[in-house]
């Protein structure tokens, strides 16, 4: 049985299934990524991924229109995101307290929703999978990579895409000095409000997304906290990769590929009991912030609140 | 002078009724949100009340809800005073309650007077090891805390899980199909005395004590005087001679071992026996986490905990009745939680606006040579000698 996992089709699918099970994270990672190179660590991350992912999964049941659920789930997170940035940043409230404030509501509402408005769990027709046309012919490869949904597509062009935006453009540079130094970006005319309000709303809208991805791309229902704890791991995975869009790729890609292998080992009924197999990807993850944290220092201005001298 | 007394008083005033206000407003949000959901708020909110506090059997649901929630509350003004953001509640209530059941289950020829008190004892080490992990993460490897104990809890519901369907099992439940994840009954004589007919249990009493005590730690000791110092600055605190990466882990063990023995409470108080619907709120009910909310609703302080732990205890309580009454899902409160979090800090911004002013009034009345500024927790210099 466990030369089973050895078997091309089984590693495949392994693979397949990682690359697969990554998006969730990619989306609230990235978004991440952004609030917190700003200075805004945003716990409420779990919170916005529980409401997009029901709003997405209400609004693709009754329309029977995909795309009008992703955007739904943008509307909705990104609702999360503006009343996170005003909570953080103009009333300058505690960020790691409030997020778990924000938690607790999307936890409570998204339940709430769901036991009002559909009442048992359904299921949707998600997003089907798209062959890249030759691409997706490739031996081994093109099983791997190219005949995915295309919200996992969508997911993985985000990295080079956040990672341009970061280190390429003006915008990036006003982020990462807002998130460095306030006080001096400030003084060279960067609006910090204006800087971490935009980053925080990202963060909400692609934490919505996220949650999306899960409700009618992956899964395809929704259920009582259907995240159960993926917004807090995509939060871990930004620390992970050292706040860098390449390093949180490669974090959602080891912790998912690691998910992905004890998923199959409990297919293929190899015994090692379930319960503890399920621990790995948890396990592994704190090992690895052990290994890799300690060498690389957060945003100076990270959770610190900004007050303007007048 | 009197003058400025009395604008002390009321600006202490103010603060108090902070959280009640942001609660307030948690419910009027709450009751727009009913009114979107086709209900009476006043019969809605009529019910809570009623399934809260209405009769001597509701009281005391209140406070058996209550109870968890003071003792995680508790670890939570230990870490949270020492700057160390301890999410792992749920997780150290489950390893707790995994070691006091235990022995339960294993010490089956020792008389209860003995089993109970080391039951209760070893929950709290099970509790301050969980936390502990984290603590020395967090001190020695500079892992953040927020993210290791949220691990943390996702190893401990895998550990429940596994101990519960697997070496811990009820040996009837073995045999059947259904296989509940739960283990066999504690003994009667291993049970924690009750207030019959009711369920409020012994550990009620006991976490007010302990509330009692965890003032005495943070304020009268040395112990706890350098966990606030570590948590209010720690650059400080190194200059001064504290080895601030010790009283990290310190705060860390402790409030662990509060939720460690929250968890051990429920299983010798409430349920007699370990039980999970395969989540970690399946055992807790969400304890470890609205825990956290109670004791920030307190202020961080261990006191003012107490009637916090009530007040979500009866929210609790009352949650369920109103899903009887009007067929508003109990989630509802879950959301309302949140809420009163968002709002609790966020209406912080007012009490620290005001503190600059005490402190600047202050100032000035001391190089007036006016009598020393008294001293109160909340307003202690940032800076330590």
């Amino acid at each position: 049985m466990i030369s089973d996992l050895f078997s091309m089709t089984v590693l495949v699918g392994i693979l397949a299934s990682g690359i697969r099970l990554a998006t969730p994270y990619l989306y609230a990672g990235i978004g991440e990524t952004f609030s917190q190179r700003s200075g805004v660590l945003n716990l409420g991350v779990e919170g916005q991924m529980l409401l997009g992912a029901f709003a997405a999964f209400y609004v693709a049941l009754t329309t029977e229109n995909l795309w009008l659920g992703v955007l739904a789930a943008i509307v909705v997170g990104g609702l999360m995101g503006l009343a996170m940035a005003f909570v953080t940043i103009n009333l300058q409230a505690e960020q790691g307290i409030s997020g778990i404030g924000f938690y607790l509501f999307g936890l409570g509402l998204s339940d709430l929703l769901f036991q009002k408005m559909l009442g048992t769990v359904e299921t949707v027709k998600g997003f089907p999978k798209v062959h890249i046309p030759v691409l997706s012919d490739i031996p081994v490869i093109g099983e791997i990579f190219f005949r995915q949904n295309v919200l996992v597509y969508i997911a993985f062009a985000l990295v080079p895409l956040a990672w341009f935006l970061l280190n390429k453009t003006t915008l990036g540079l006003k982020i990462k000095a807002v998130g460095e130094n306030p006080e001096a970006a400030d003084s060279l005319g960067v609006s910090v409000v204006r800087v971490r309000y935009f980053t925080v709303i990202l963060g909400g809208v692609l934490s919505g997304v996220a949650g999306a991805s899960l409700s009618i791309a992956l899964l395809n229902v929704f259920q009582q906290n259907l995240t159960s704890g993926l917004g807090f791991i995509a939060v871990a995975l930004v620390y992970f990769g050292a706040w860098r869009p390449w390093g949180v790729l490669g974090g959602a890609l080891l912790f998912s590929l690691v998910n992905s292998l004890q998923l199959w080992v409990q297919v293929l009924g190899i015994p090692i009991p379930s319960d503890i197999a399920v621990m790995m990807p948890y396990i592994l993850t704190i090992l690895v912030l052990v290994l890799a944290v300690s060498r690389v220092r957060p945003p100076s201005a990270l959770t610190k609140i900004f007050e303007r001298e007048e | 002078m009197s003058n400025h007394n009395s604008e002390r008083w009321f600006a202490k005033l103010i603060d108090t009724a902070l959280p009640i206000l942001a609660t307030i407003a948690a419910l009027l949000v709450g009751a727009v949100m009913l009114l979107l959901l086709k209900v009476n708020p006043i019969e809605a909110y009529r019910a809570m009340w009623e399934g809260a506090f209405g009769s001597k059997n509701a009281l005391a649901e209140t406070l058996v809800k209550a109870t968890p929630l003071l003792l995680v509350g508790l670890g939570i003004c230990i870490s949270f005073r020492g700057d160390v953001i301890n999410i792992g509640g749920e997780g150290q209530m489950i390893v707790g309650a995994i070691a006091g059941t235990v022995v339960g289950l294993t010490l089956v020829d020792w008389p209860g007077w003995a089993v109970i008190p080391i039951a209760l004892l070893v929950g709290f080490i099970g509790g301050a090891f969980w936390g502990g992990i984290p603590g020395v993460l967090k001190a020695y490897f500079n892992v953040n805390e927020i993210l290791s104990t949220v691990m943390m809890n996702a190893i401990a519901v895998q550990l429940m899980n596994f101990m519960l369907r697997g070496p811990m099992i009820d040996p009837s439940q073995a045999q059947l199909a259904s296989k509940i994840p739960q283990t066999a009954r504690l003994l009667e004589g291993f049970r924690l005395p009750r207030w019959v007919p009711t369920r409020l249990h012994l550990g009620a009493l006991i976490a007010v004590v302990l509330a009692v005590l965890v003032y005495i730690l943070l304020w009268r000791t040395t112990w706890g005087y350098r966990i606030r110092a570590v948590g209010q600055n720690p650059d400080a605190s190194r200059y001064a001679g504290i080895k601030v990466k010790r009283y990290v882990v310190l705060a860390l063990v402790l409030s662990g071992a509060f939720a460690g023995l929250a968890g051990v409470m429920q299983v010798y108080g409430v349920n007699y026996r370990m039980i999970t619907d395969g989540s970690a709120s399946g055992f807790t009910g969400s304890a470890g986490f609205n825990g956290i909310v109670a004791a920030l609703f307190g202020q961080l302080h261990p006191i003012g905990t107490i009637p916090a732990s009530i007040l979500f205890g009866a929210l609790l309580v009352g949650a369920n009745k109103m899903q009887r009454v009007v067929q508003v899902p109990s989630a509802l409160i879950t959301a309302l939680n949140g809420l009163v979090v968002v709002f609790v800090v966020s209406s912080e911004i007012w009490r620290r606006r005001r503190q600059k002013k005490r402190l600047a009034i202050a100032t000035a009345e001391a190089e007036g040579g006016d009598e020393e500024f008294p001293s109160d927790p909340d307003n202690e210099p940032e800076v330590l000698a």
